[in-house]
């Protein structure tokens, strides 16, 4: 098969070869000039401007009416719905543009095709129309600007004084949510805390004194094995050794640093946080007004709620934040679209390797009562200091 | 003066190698761009075939990937998964840098700016001669990255950190990305290199009465090019060096606070975002030195293939340094999601937005040029109709995207993809098509095909706005970029996964399409240059002064004394001549006003 495909390839090759070498007789017979374009090469093209357009615009109709939004159901936050709006009205916008506009050109691609006898018009400027398709974009695109910042500040701007606070962590390749608890205040953390006990770094009083002692045990630990006579290493893995060694030094260090600065009466705030294992799906309540917060533990993701409208990367080193007020329930929203298994979704939008694609975590939206019975279970059960 | 310097340079011997290989001639080092891009081009199409196939047919076997990536990367004729982002950077980095900026510039500067102005040759013909083999060795290393084990730079064509600073997060933050960072040094100090003298060349070596207001817009584009590329490059240049520092010398310029593969990292204090700062502060002027190429040699064709002058010249000059100036200051749009301080987002998208009105006067000129003009469609022509039409479909989503309130759903999506490849893949490619198709005879003294021409553009015209105009709708679904395949919509909406995966077929069979239609411009290219027929001296009734020159290259150009400008370059069809053009050479008559 491959074979066959492969004396179909190179025939077609030779017989491309052989019409070129016919075309290019005649036209030498012909005397015919590449440089000079015949009139029915002209008008054919310019019939193609034409024929070209109408594809084009109708094609463009055809997907419309086809395919819409792309599938995406409308919007699930209050945030949302400005934001759809606000897009409806910007796509008005530049489609009116993208038809006139291209429109107009390949009319003209079309109409204006040489002809014997007819001279093109001698039309150096104009600067009354100039300043026409100067100062009309500027009108338009003013009323894009005022609308646009008038949208992004009420969206960057911040959260009310009863919005639920809630942090996800982010890592290659899963999410991990914590709320903030009863207090709605989310307790202090530090990358340096992180271990298997304690994997968002909460810092209280326990976890530093904990992992202060684990870290003293491990360059303890790490001392015998480079210094134990016994032992036979490569330079290599010596210099390796050698190195690891002295940046858990220097982390050790900057941990009793920590450990002599920390502030008993901040404990309180991480001592009823509830951190649910990575994956577990973020619950939330509609009509509640959120504030997130953000963090990455190894490198930039991006977290993206198409449903809601919304997306802020998480980066290491730093909190990023982000709000919005669900307006629709998982339930409502599947009797919406018609579809029992459908879920609201967290996706990974900023590259972050090989299993980028498949960083999700599912998002569901209760209820007031629903919420209000899932929360007192949880405050029961699975703080973080029950 | 300039005579005299000519006739010394008469006495030199030339050899093979300093005739064809260390030339110091324009018109050679032009060719030798045009031949790197091509290849660099073909290379980079393939790749994005390779990830096409995979998002148009996931889990499907595919012997086509098989054969080009062996057991390694494709086993069983399944993409890799890290292969894939390795091959979405490489075409990423590939088509931007060293064909649209590289060789964009690299082979028109060189051919038209001496040519244009009435010069015998660049600046300075050894640094010319040193920014293309810095290029050629830039692009070696970046092609032999692709070979080597644990794969290419997979971290996306802007090579965020801490992605790219970390070998643990992703296999190609090794070597593959060692290899990226040293060709891009490398490719930047070519690019230096080039501009620098391109801005010399045209300041101090226009010909007499080639007043700057009598340049061609070709050379406006050039000029502004230039000086973006001078003046933005360096900062590049800055963050490569500082994310080298990082990945081998333990600073932690843009590192803090990492724990990656169970491993905690000291660094701290440092910022990723001042990489993407850094970075965008090129990426956005990057953006027009891609771009601004293309628009300057589409006015040249569209004028003269219309017989009308160029609408509003002096109009052209302002957009193109308002465009320029402004290109400078927009950065931060790419930013909006990123974290960076939303009130310094409100300011970029200001900026963005001023953008589009010299963009807007740009595209009105050219309409109203075509306006009752009597338009011969070479090849060249088609494609610069093709670029007006794509700079149009590209821009307006612009807008969207300048927008930061809007910018929020759809960053990072396919409609981002969409709107940078209409601008990019479509416009800046066609201008770039359109100027081989138009100055092929001056660089080979040969004619290329006008109806095999005809069917490139007809099928690359159709192919492109099939692969890219679906994009949108994807995007605007907000489907991510990047994402090896789309099952994880099956989890959580099986109707959006249907029309995304559908979308996604046509796209590929529109990709797949279009390279076999490069495949005729390859031919035509490749054939004509060996048995096309003998072009005349100035084919297409042309203004400008490279069509004095004769058909044969000669060292010096000119054959005798510099030619003198008397007129600007866009007298077609002026009232009164017999001939519906006259070149630049060409004395104005008594009583004729010059515009």
């Amino acid at each position: 098969m491959k074979f066959i495909a492969l004396i179909v390839i190179v025939l077609g090759i030779i017989a491309v070869a052989q019409l070129m070498r016919v075309y290019e007789l005649t036209s030498k017979l012909r005397n015919r000039r590449e440089e000079e374009i015949e009139l029915r090469d002209n008008k054919m093209n310019a019939n193609l401007m034409l024929l070209f357009m109408f594809i084009f615009f109708g094609s463009f109709l055809w997907m419309v009416a086809r395919y819409g939004a792309g599938g995406i159901p409308v919007a699930a936050s209050v945030e949302g719905v400005g934001y759809d709006w606000l897009m409806g009205l910007n796509l008005i916008i530049i489609l009116l543009v993208f038809f006139l506009t291209n429109g107009l050109l390949f009319w003209f691609a079309y109409k204006y095709y040489k002809k014997p006898g007819v001279k093109a018009y001698w039309y150096p400027h104009n600067n009354k129309l100039e300043l026409l398709w100067t100062v009309v974009p500027s009108i338009v695109l003013a009323v894009i600007i005022i609308l646009g910042l008038k949208n992004w500040n009420e969206r960057q701007g911040a959260s009310g004084e009863d919005a639920i606070r809630v942090e996800l962590y982010s890592k290659q390749f899963d999410w991990t949510v914590r709320y903030a608890g009863e207090d709605n205040v989310l307790g202090k953390f530090d990358y340096k805390l992180i271990n298997g006990n304690n994997p968002l770094g909460l810092a209280t009083r326990n976890t530093i004194d904990a992992r202060v002692q684990e870290m003293d045990s491990l360059i303890k630990a790490a001392e015998d094995r480079i210094n134990n006579p016994d032992n036979i290493f490569s330079v290599e893995s010596m210099e390796k050794m050698r190195g690891d060694l002295a940046s858990k030094e220097r982390i050790y260090l900057r941990l009793k640093q920590l450990q002599n600065l920390h502030n008993d009466s901040l404990d309180v705030y991480a001592y009823d946080d509830i951190v649910k294992p990575s994956n577990t799906k973020l619950v939330l309540c509609k009509g509640r007004e959120y504030e997130f917060s953000f963090r990455a533990e190894d490198i930039i993701h991006s977290a993206f709620f198409p449903h809601f409208r919304a997306q802020i990367n998480t980066v290491p080193g730093m909190v990023t934040r982000m709000k919005f007020t669900p307006s629709m329930t998982t339930e409502e929203m599947r009797k919406e679209l018609n579809d029992d298994d459908f879920q609201y979704i967290l996706m990974c939008n900023k590259i972050c390797g090989a299993s980028h694609s498949n960083m999700k975590l599912f998002v569901e939206v209760l209820d007031e009562a629903q919420y209000n019975e899932w929360w007192t279970q949880e405050i029961a059960e699975n703080t973080f200091k029950k | 003066m300039a005579v005299g310097a000519h006739e010394a340079h008469g006495h030199h011997e030339e050899n093979f190698v300093s005739k064809y290989i260390f030339s110091h001639d324009h018109k050679m080092i032009s060719k030798q761009f045009l031949l790197t891009a091509v290849f660099m081009g073909v290379v980079a199409m393939l790749l994005s075939i390779l990830f096409r196939i995979q998002l148009g047919w996931p889990e499907e076997s595919s012997d086509f990937l098989h054969a080009f990536l062996g057991d390694r990367w494709a086993p069983d004729g399944i993409l890799d998964r890290n292969m894939y982002l390795g091959l979405v950077t490489m075409h990423g980095t590939i088509m931007v840098f060293f064909l649209l900026t590289g060789g964009l510039s690299g082979t028109f500067s060189n051919l038209l700016i001496p040519y244009q102005i009435g010069a015998r040759d660049m600046a300075s013909g050894f640094m010319n001669m040193l920014s293309y083999w810095l290029f050629f060795l830039s692009s070696a290393i970046m092609i032999i990255s692709l070979f080597i084990e644990t794969g290419p730079a997979m971290a996306g064509w802007t090579v965020y950190p801490p992605l790219s600073a970390l070998p643990q997060a992703v296999p190609g933050s090794g070597l593959g990305m060692t290899l990226w960072l040293t060709s891009m040094a490398i490719f930047i100090a070519s690019s230096l290199i080039g501009s620098l003298n391109y801005i010399v060349t045209v300041l101090n070596l226009r010909t007499k009465g080639m007043h700057m207001t009598r340049m061609p817009l070709t050379i406006w584009a050039f000029f502004v090019t230039a000086v973006l590329g001078l003046l933005s490059f360096p900062v590049l240049f800055s963050a490569a060096l500082l994310l080298i520092m990082d990945r081998t010398m333990g600073t932690s310029f843009y590192l803090s606070d990492i724990i990656v593969g169970g491993e905690m990292l000291d660094n701290t204090g440092g910022s990723p975002l001042l990489y993407q700062h850094l970075f965008w502060f090129l990426g956005h002027p990057e953006v027009y030195i891609v771009l601004l190429p293309a628009l300057g040699l589409s006015s040249e064709i569209i004028s003269t293939n219309s017989r009308k002058p160029i609408f509003g010249y002096r109009a052209m000059i302002g957009s193109i340094l308002a465009i320029g100036f402004l290109s400078f200051i927009v950065w931060g749009h790419h930013m909006f999601v990123t974290g960076m301080n939303p009130f310094l987002g409100s300011v970029f998208v200001f900026t963005t937005l001023l953008i589009a009105i010299p963009s807007a006067v740009k595209v009105f000129n050219y309409l109203t040029t075509l306006w009752r003009g009597s338009i011969v469609y070479t090849p060249a022509m088609l494609f610069a109709v093709g670029m007006v039409s794509t700079f149009i479909t590209g821009g307006v989503t612009g807008i969207i995207l300048a927008d930061s309130a809007l910018d929020i759903a759809v960053h990072d999506t396919y409609f981002v993809v969409a709107h940078f490849h209409v601008v990019m893949g479509m416009s800046a490619v066609f201008g770039m098509f359109a100027g081989v198709y138009h100055w092929f005879p001056k660089m080979y003294g040969k004619m290329m095909n006008t109806r095999l021409g005809y069917v490139h553009f007809w099928t690359t015209l159709i192919s492109g706005y099939g692969v890219f105009f679906p994009m949108h709708f994807v995007g605007i679904a907000g489907a991510p970029r990047r994402y090896y395949d789309y099952s994880v919509y099956e989890t959580f909406d099986a109707n959006q996964f249907e029309i995304i995966f559908e979308l996604n077929q046509i796209i590929s069979v529109f990709a797949i399409l279009g390279g076999f239609a490069q495949l005729i411009f390859l031919y035509n290219f490749f054939y004509s240059i060996y048995r096309g027929p003998k072009a005349v001296q100035n084919p297409w009734k042309s203004n400008t002064l490279e069509w004095t020159t004769p058909v044969e290259h000669i060292h010096g150009n000119w054959p005798g004394a510099l030619p003198e400008v008397h007129r600007w370059p866009y007298d077609y069809s002026k009232p009164g001549a017999e001939e519906d053009f006259i070149p630049q050479i060409v004395p104005l008559a008594e009583g004729e006003e010059e515009h």
